[in-house]
């Protein structure tokens, strides 16, 4: 295999994304300095330097292994319960140092949505589902509140025409697609002025995987969104900026268009041209 | 470019070993043969537990219905002497046997009491049990006096053992590091492992003492002590079935509501609880089961004095406590008292069959719902 060979010239570099023609100036959500991160002797990622600009989706592409999931989980601090992992370096979102001992996991994951690989709806009705989240963070909710809440988030996350009939039966008999949109819709209920997305699609048909891809063409108005895949065509069609991550490194990140277009780096252009990953 | 073509055998390269050919294929015929003996030595082998399940239920209901038929209680020879016998020459007989009173026998012309008729009305709702004392006519066989014991017993344990099971559960499976784990665990294997007159002689011996010295009114033999000790026979079976539940429940539900900004606690008990109800519950109905039907502390600790009593600190008798004395005791298999035990062993057969069917239906139910 020469992609090792090729690793050890690539250096990594800091990308100051410039904004794209038709947009105007960005505000980084999230930006990271020198962060690196293990699990035990493991090094899984390695001086990472990226701004996440907000309001727009950064999708996050690389061959298994790479560390795109583990720089995923490290912004809402999940690698928190796995004792092994420990990181290094600057991760903040906004002003708030995430790695700082001080920062509480709570009040950081209230501002911060998760959604997973595989559809995790927890098994209670539509309705508590996305009444979990708000039910935790908000005291002396009126019924009618939670009420506005959950019809806000279904519609956002553009699932209330399907399910506002059987809002109290199981989100288990919801069909994948649907258990996925219901999974951004309880996130998005918290309010968080981020969404993380682990490879949403992954797990679904592609009529699915079209609906997610347009609710979260839709929800980039009003979230900084952050989508690992493994599907280029998915980062190519709904992302702004793709990152390109090799062995723990960043080997590229830009504008989608230019990435997939004109590549600057050689692993790049394998990458996403399909020779390899 | 590599070819697609799988390679043949007069493609391999050079300096590969050949492969061998001649090989003879095993006989098909002799595979299905004991394909077909390995299928019906299974079948027998889940037939012989269905069989004897059977048999046990069999008996139990036969001798049962043996303590409700007056002509099978006494069989035997005439024992007439006592005046409290009937003799065998009533057996079979036309003549009339009125239940209660003094008759002549046809055969040897003594008169003989009667013993009382024993109804399944009476002995289902009859609260008396009193079938050792007193004359044949005055004995009492009202299933309640000991159904109310076992009922006691039973519920003094799980209000120790579901919720310091349910607990320990959830710290373990949701709280615990690894090294607490793996103290904690086995310590509750090998309480699970002790034998159960061990835990008689410990409720005997350390807890009614204990008790009594925080109160005085404890006697000798007391419900309480047996059913504390039952209690913390019950609570490694809890614990470890729920946990099982617990950590049955996927790690992505875990994950979501971590993600959510919930706590610990919050997740254990907001999500990971509910989502494996079903298996908390059917681990809390086993535990009553096991209660239930637990002999051995009970004998020992709670006493041998059937009767329906609401107070804690008496001695009683339960279900089982009966039964051990009847098959240990010096009573002829054919008198009613000795029957009397299989008519208690159906009765407390039906109540774990009818814990068991509701844990069916529990789980069921609930998976359904969540899985």
């Amino acid at each position: 295999m020469n992609q090792t060979e090729t690793i050890a010239v690539a250096k990594p570099t800091t990308f100051m994304v410039s904004s794209e023609p038709d947009q105007t100036s960005e505000n980084i959500m999230v930006e990271m300095r020198n962060f690196n991160a293990w699990y035990a002797d493991f090094q899984a990622l390695h001086d990472l330097n990226l701004s996440i600009p907000e309001k727009r989706v950064t999708a996050f592409i690389g061959p298994s292994g790479c560390g795109k999931s583990t720089l995923l989980k490290w912004i809402n601090r999940m690698n928190d319960v796995v004792p092994i992992a420990r990181a290094a370096g600057t991760l903040q979102l906004g002003d708030t140092d995430i790695l700082a001992k001080s920062t509480d996991v709570v009040a950081l994951r209230r501002r911060i949505g998760m959604v997973f690989q595989k559809p995790n709806p927890f098994p209670k009705s539509i309705y508590e589902n996305i009444a979990f989240g708000p039910r935790l963070h908000y005291k002396g909710l009126s019924r009618a509140d939670l009420d506005d809440l959950v019809e806000w988030s279904l519609k956002k996350s553009a699932l209330w025409g399907e399910v506002k009939d059987r809002l109290n039966q199981s989100a288990l008999g919801l069909s994948g697609g649907q258990q996925q949109r219901l999974c951004i819709a309880r996130a998005i209920a918290i309010g968080p002025e981020i969404l993380l997305m682990d490879e949403p699609c992954s797990a679904l048909d592609p009529a699915s995987t079209s609906k997610i891809e347009d609710l979260i063409f839709e929800l980039r108005k009003q979230y900084t969104i952050v989508i690992v895949t493994h599907n280029m065509q998915q980062a190519a069609r709904c992302s702004d900026r793709t990152v390109f991550f090799f062995e723990g490194k960043i080997i590229e990140a830009g504008p989608t268009r230019d990435l997939f277009t004109n590549p600057q780096n050689k692993q790049t252009e394998d990458y996403v041209t399909g020779k390899f990953g | 470019m590599a070819t697609l073509t799988k390679p043949e055998s007069d493609t391999e390269s050079e300096g590969t070993p050949k492969r061998k050919t001649d090989f003879r294929f095993r006989s098909l015929r002799s595979t299905y043969i004991k394909e077909w003996g390995v299928k019906s030595l299974l079948l027998v082998c889940a037939t012989l537990s269905i069989f004897t399940t059977f048999a046990i239920v069999a008996v139990l209901f036969t001798e049962a219905t043996r303590f409700f038929q007056h002509d099978n209680v006494y069989c035997d020879a005439v024992i007439a002497e006592d005046g409290d016998r009937v003799c065998k020459a009533f057996v079979g007989t036309s003549t009339k046997i009125t239940a209660g009173t003094e008759q002549a026998c046809p055969e040897c012309g003594h008169m003989h009491m009667m013993p009382a008729e024993i109804t399944v009305v009476d002995f289902i709702s009859g609260t008396k049990w009193n079938p050792l004392l007193g004359r044949e006519s005055e004995k009492e066989f009202g299933v309640w006096a000991l159904i109310s014991a076992t009922l006691m017993v039973s519920g003094i344990a799980m209000c120790l053992a579901l919720p310091l099971g349910l607990i320990t559960a959830i710290y373990l499976s949701e709280y615990a590091s690894p090294r607490v784990r793996a103290t904690i665990k086995p310590t509750l294997e090998v309480l699970a492992g002790i034998p159960t007159v061990v835990y008689g002689f410990f409720a005997l011996t350390v807890i009614t003492p204990t008790l009594q010295i925080f109160h005085g009114g404890f006697g000798t033999f007391n419900a309480m002590a047996g059913g504390i000790a039952v209690g913390i026979l019950c609570l490694p079976i809890v614990s470890s079935l729920v946990e099982d539940a617990l950590q049955a429940v996927p790690r992505a539900l875990r994950e979501g509501a971590y993600g959510l900004g919930a706590t610990k606690f919050e997740v254990s008990t907001k999500v990971v609880v509910p989502a494996a109800l079903s298996g908390i519950i059917s681990a809390f109905l086993l535990a009553v089961s096991r209660a239930v039907g637990e002999t051995m502390i009970v004998a020992l600790a709670v006493g041998s004095r059937p009767q329906l009593s609401l107070d804690p600190r008496n001695d009683m008798q339960t279900m089982t406590g009966w039964m051990v004395q009847m098959a240990l005791g010096d009573v002829s298999n054919y008198d009613v008292e000795y029957l009397s035990m299989y008519a208690v062993a159906a009765v407390l057969f039906l109540i774990t069959l009818a814990l068991t069917f509701t844990g069916n239906i529990v789980r069921s139910r609930f998976r359904e719902e969540y899985q």
